[in-house]
């Protein structure tokens, strides 16, 4: 097992562990996410019925609605958000739906992340520290 | 970030904990922008109507308006008592038709805490829009004006079509921005941040509604949450062909500007909507492109049948001349048995339609006009619904992966023959 250390800004402090779940393309909040199950819904979406709760979601950002922070913000009163969020695009529903997500959020990364973490390895994200842990191939 | 004095004061307390609380998170919001400052608004949209849905977890349960407003409108742990709001604020669509809740499904029961809600943001001086098109109904921003909207399909067009300076703000921002008058100084705010990036080549006519619906939704699933510009428009697009076309690009995509030279606010030339620099991506939209949206528009509705048992129009809220015009296409008919015809437009234009003969016209057709809400946003559907057809390329994006129904996508005429048919005529593409 390989461990590597990536570097990035802190958008919500706080430190979390988790196993990655990755996908290259955007999430819709609001309509693209049952916020009662962590569920990704959206028709035709790579996650389409993959829950994100308790995971360390790597993405590259938001999209949709408007109700992308207050969709986040439900899962985060219905226990089903992720421990962590890590994407590479900032929106300000981005911005604002990982703020009140609560959750250890981190950007603008040294290394492509897309590259670095694939879905199931283990991730602790020190937002704090602006370091993202990865060790490869999950526990 | 840099706060003003005034800024400082209100988030230390100054002017009321609930005005504390609202600086604390636009001050955690624009810390994880990267904005350097806040900027004043003083017209907010915003949506706090909530019913059940929005008040029971399985480990808290919000039983008072201010402590709704505290912890989904300003993201506060602590419950403040919530002051008149000190901006322009207007509240969006929201959960329930004021008029046919009872075609909505909802009890008495939960009809009347809906009310309540609604009556709260009233009380504290919220204007009761109760649209996704408030720039239909009054709420019409000058070019430059600096706003806090949510409601991606309201954004794009006071941007696009108006010149309004907002991003698309949420829930939480929206709120704290009516409590504050500030919102972060960040993204299209900054007039250096609204120059056009790609360039979409338009190889089709775009006439009708139904065009710039499929040309709005290729245009966002490629741009993404760039800036698109348009070449190759020979027509002028009116209200409806844009409030369609800014809709599809904000679902497809996370359009929140587009240009078209000679048409919208910014851009009287290409030149100018690119600021005089050089696309960095160009797209070409034909016949091929435009076949392929529509296919991926109605690919929920593979193996779906014809059988159509809800069709929806009026998404955003229809003008009152996409109203008329359902009355128009309804003349002498009515609506199928087993299926429903439900058009929505905003409150302020039913009430013109009823003064209009509209509303009694589409009743006598067995139709519906309702108001403040759609089947989305409020996640309502008659009872047995397995398909739905539109002429919203929206609707159609978002309302099947919510209720778990198939949708279809076609013109205003092919949705009104449908639900008097009861099936799915086909489009002539």
């Amino acid at each position: 097992m390989s461990e590597l250390v990536i570097r990035g800004r802190c958008v919500v402090g706080g430190r979390a562990e988790g196993e990655a779940l990755v996908t290259r393309e955007t999430i819709s909040g609001w309509g693209g996410v049952d916020a009662r199950t962590g569920s990704v819904i959206e028709s035709r979406h790579e996650l389409q019925g993959v829950s994100f709760a308790g995971r360390v979601l790597l993405f590259p950002g938001a999209k949709g609605s408007s109700g992308w922070s207050a969709t986040f913000h439900t899962a985060r009163l219905a226990g089903t958000a992720p421990a962590a969020m890590l994407f590479t695009t900032m929106t300000t529903k981005m911005a604002l739906g990982a703020v009140v997500t609560r959750a250890p959020a981190m950007t603008d990364f040294d290394t492509d992340p897309f590259e670095a973490i694939e879905t199931g390895d283990r991730v602790l994200v020190d937002a704090d520290a602006g370091r993202v842990v990865v060790t490869k191939g999950g526990r | 970030m840099r706060l003003t004095d005034t800024d400082r004061a209100m988030l230390d307390g100054a002017h009321g904990p609930a005005v504390g609380r609202a600086m604390d998170l636009l001050v955690r919001y624009g810390q994880a922008l990267g904005a350097e400052q806040l900027v004043d608004t003083n017209n907010v949209c915003g949506a706090n109507i909530f019913g059940a849905r929005h008040l029971n977890y399985p480990a808290r349960t919000i039983t008072s308006h201010d402590e709704a407003f505290s912890e989904l409108s300003l993201d506060s742990d602590e419950v403040v008592e919530v002051p008149q709001v000190r901006a322009y604020s207007c509240q969006l669509i929201g959960p329930m038709d004021s008029r046919h809740w009872e075609l909505q499904g909802l009890s008495r029961q939960a009809r009347d805490a809906i009310a309540d809600s609604e009556s709260y943001s009233g009380r504290h001086g919220i204007h009761l829009l109760s649209t996704c098109t408030p720039y239909q109904v009054g709420n019409v921003p000058v070019r430059g004006e600096h706003c806090a909207w949510m409601e991606s399909s309201a954004v794009v067009y006071i941007n696009s079509v108006l010149g309004a300076r907002s991003n698309v703000e949420g829930r939480e921002s929206t709120g704290a921005a009516m409590l504050t008058r500030r919102i972060p100084y960040w993204g299209l705010h900054d007039p250096g941040n609204r120059f056009a990036t790609d360039l979409v080549d338009v190889r089709v006519e775009a006439e009708s509604v139904l065009d710039w619906g499929l040309l709005g939704y290729f245009v966002g699933s490629v741009v993404q949450d760039r800036i698109p510009a348009l070449r190759g428009i020979t027509t002028t697009p009116d209200l409806v062909r844009l409030k369609h076309f800014g809709a599809a690009a904000s679902s497809s995509g996370g359009v929140e500007l587009y240009h078209i030279p000679g048409v919208t606010a910014e851009a009287r030339t290409e030149e100018e909507a690119f600021g005089g620099a050089e696309p960095r991506r160009v797209f070409g939209y034909g016949p091929r492109e435009r076949r392929e949206t529509y296919e991926a528009l109605n690919s929920t509705a593979a193996g779906a049948g014809d059988d159509i048992d809800l069709v929806m129009i009026g998404c955003p809220h229809a003008t009152m001349e996409q109203v008329r015009q359902v009355c128009t296409l309804l003349e002498g008919r009515r609506v199928a048995d087993g299926t429903h015809l439900w058009v929505f437009t905003p409150s302020q234009i039913r009430a013109l339609a009823d003064r209009n003969g509209f509303t009694e016209r589409l009743a006598a057709a067995g139709a519906a006009l309702m108001s403040d809400t759609c089947p989305a946003i409020g996640q309502f559907l008659p009872d047995g619904t397995r398909v739905i057809a539109t002429d919203s390329a929206k609707q159609v994006h978002y309302l099947p992966a919510i209720m778990g129904v198939q949708g279809r996508f076609g013109s205003v005429e092919t949705c009104v023959e449908a639900a008097v048919t009861g099936r799915w005529p086909g489009e002539a593409l």
